[in-house]
């Protein structure tokens, strides 16, 4: 576990120094967005992959974090603040959403379709704020053409130094490698292990004590806020937020990423995410076939062909017999306890 | 005065179009537990067929009314033999496959018809209530919700079909002892819920536009609307429909549509606090 961990952590950081060095800076700021979208990724990936839960929403806290980002920073011009509220800002959204969802005791079911319904209904709701009428202190909403001109990041503490891209790059891909960092260390704690005890048997956990209730709310939360971050990550980018931020098409991504990528690993998410992209951007070029019918035969493919995702099925051909043993017993069990 | 009337007919409309455009979604839901996310996009294609049907020259309400459910009823037939039903039982992954059909269908009918919005005329006039001008198409909206909502009560109850359907949803592996095949019943039910969502977006095709985004505008009302009203498709579907069609156009009347379905939302999340299970889940646990 530990060698895996440090391994990737050397990888990302070998990538961290080492891209700028044989990209040029076209290519550096391709690969900041796809670093923003790998976080988005890590996002879902926790929430469904361990924690079970499945949002079809979660651009709801992507979107929440990047126009808190833009907010907060044209109000103030320096960027410090803002992503502090840009992570801060989708997590007391998801502590309230996820209390009366969590608190209801909906079914999973219900639960995609209001993080679902919740996405819509905030894309709607931005994309009617255009006018001076809609503004939070001296940044106008601007409706469906959004935020222009978001300033960059700056050094904290410090508006007059902002980052310029390649400092963004180091930036983003040292926040990824961080929050890689935390996921790995909040899945090998106490709280890590009962999250996946709930997923894997919730009665089973609440008889040992537990409060399952309690346990999805702070998943939903974490991962709202790992979500706002890659928001931020993502106004910055482009200087630029709009409501496709809250779109359909972007839930539908995210979840595609964490699907093709594999379920419960979390390099899995960061690879789909890195790959999807790549092809997307391919598939952008051409003007024949609209994007949305790709994105749809991928899913519905993946759904039914390789449900476990990419990294999941590698794995499991490549791992020895006596642990493949094991997890197929593991898989028995949920599977009963599922029935 | 005037201005009740014109209240009165605003929600009678705003509820008769989320009774529409929910029982499609209802019968699917309550039958087989499958939340259809392709529902939007049934009901767009629904809408294609009545503007396409149209400028072919066919009779406006029968470009309507007849051809879209015919059409999206085999669409959803087809689609239930090709995809669903290797996925019954599993629910995120019937959401995940219908969700990628919803996308397929958009990027599809986009790739056909081009993102533009198309329009179908309103085949009736417009009336007055005093002082205020409404459309008579309002009516109509009324009319085609009622009566699918009488013809789905009139078949649930006193069809052979119907008792089969109801017996197949409370027990499959019991109404599969005495003969019935849950795998047909599930497949018609399927079919049945497609058609009532593409009538669902030929009557509405003249008040909206139409394009391959269109779906996106409905399902949020048409999702909350469902779980609100819980286990009972058609008592469920109308008192939930009755509740939130009320908010929802009271609340657009004072201030705009947009906050009336931010209001429609933030109602339905406190109520699934207090009924996890529904209207239904709760009250008249025996209806239909």
């Amino acid at each position: 576990m530990k060698a895996g961990l440090i391994a990737m952590v050397v990888a990302g950081l070998a990538l961290m120094v080492g891209l700028p060095q044989v990209l040029d800076l076209f290519g550096i700021v391709q690969m900041t967005v796809f670093v923003a979208m790998a976080m988005f990724a890590l996002s879902q990936g926790f929430l469904w992959g361990f924690g079970g839960i499945m949002s079809f929403g979660q651009a709801a806290f992507f979107g929440i974090g990047g126009y808190a980002y833009a907010v907060t920073a044209l109000n103030m011009g320096d960027s410090t603040v803002a992503v502090m509220i840009a992570v801060a800002a989708p997590m007391i959204f998801a502590a309230l959403l996820g209390y009366f969802m969590f608190y209801g005791r909906i079914s999973d079911a219900y639960i995609g379709v209001i993080t679902l319904t919740v996405s819509v209904i905030l894309f709607e709701l931005i994309n009617s704020t255009s006018g001076s009428a809609y503004h939070i202190g001296s940044a106008e909403l601007g409706g469906f053409n959004g935020i222009p001109g978001v300033p960059p990041l700056n050094f904290p503490g410090d508006p007059s130094s902002p980052l310029d891209p390649e400092q963004t790059w180091y930036a983003a891909m040292g926040t990824l490698i961080l929050v890689y960092i935390l996921l790995r260390a909040i899945l090998a704690s106490r709280f890590g292990r009962v999250v996946v005890a709930i997923r894997e048997n919730e009665t089973r956990a609440m008889l040992l004590g537990y409060d399952p209730r309690l346990y999805k709310l702070m998943t939903f939360v974490i991962a709202a806020g790992i979500a706002g971050m890659a928001g931020c990550l993502f106004t910055n980018w482009g200087g630029f937020i709009s409501p496709t931020v809250f779109g359909l098409t972007m839930s539908a991504q995210v979840i595609i990423y964490v699907l093709v990528g594999g379920l419960g690993t979390l390099i899995g998410p960061i690879l789909g995410a890195v790959a999807i992209q790549y092809l997307m951007i391919e598939a952008g070029s051409q003007n024949v076939v609209d994007p949305n019918l790709g994105l749809g035969v991928v899913l519905v493919a993946f759904v039914l062909l390789v449900p476990q995702g990419i990294v999941p099925t590698i794995r499991d051909k490549l791992l020895p017999l006596r642990k493949s043993t094991r997890r197929d017993l593991q898989a028995t069990e949920t599977a009963e306890a599922r029935q | 005065m005037d201005l009740v009337g014109l209240l009165g007919f605003n929600v009678v409309t705003g509820v008769a179009t989320l009774v529409l455009i929910t029982l499609g979604l209802g019968v699917i839901y309550g039958m087989m537990r499958v939340i259809n996310l392709a529902h939007g996009e049934f009901m767009m294609l629904g809408a294609y067929t009545a503007v396409i049907s149209h400028q072919a020259g066919v009779n406006i309400w029968i470009s309507m009314l007849v051809l879209p459910p015919l059409l999206v009823g085999v669409v959803g037939l087809i689609l239930e033999r090709t995809l669903i039903r290797f996925l019954y039982g599993r629910i995120i992954d019937t959401m995940l496959a219908t969700w990628g059909v919803s996308l397929g269908l958009t990027g599809l009918m986009a790739t056909l018809f081009g993102n533009v919005v198309r329009a179908v005329p309103t085949p009736v006039g417009g009336f007055s209530i005093g002082r205020f001008g409404a459309s008579l198409y309002g009516l109509v909206i009324v009319v085609a919700a009622v009566a699918s909502l009488v013809a789905m009560l009139a078949l649930l109850r006193y069809t052979k079909y119907g008792l089969i359907l109801r017996a197949t949803m409370q027990n499959p592996n019991m109404a599969a002892a005495l003969g019935v095949s849950p795998p047909t019943i599930y497949m018609s039910a399927f079919a049945l819920g497609s058609a009532l969502a593409g009538l669902a977006g030929g009557v509405l095709a003249p008040i909206s536009g139409v394009s391959p985004g269109m779906g996106a505008a409905y399902i949020a009302r048409a999702f909350i609307t469902v779980l609100g009203g819980g286990p009972a498709i058609i008592t469920g579907t109308g008192l939930a429909s009755t509740v939130f069609g009320l908010i929802n156009s009271l609340v657009s009347f004072e201030t705009t549509p947009i906050i009336g379905d931010v209001a429609l939302l933030a109602t339905a999340i406190v109520m699934i606090r207090i009924l996890p299970q529904g209207i239904t889940g709760r009250f008249l646990r025996r209806s239909l």
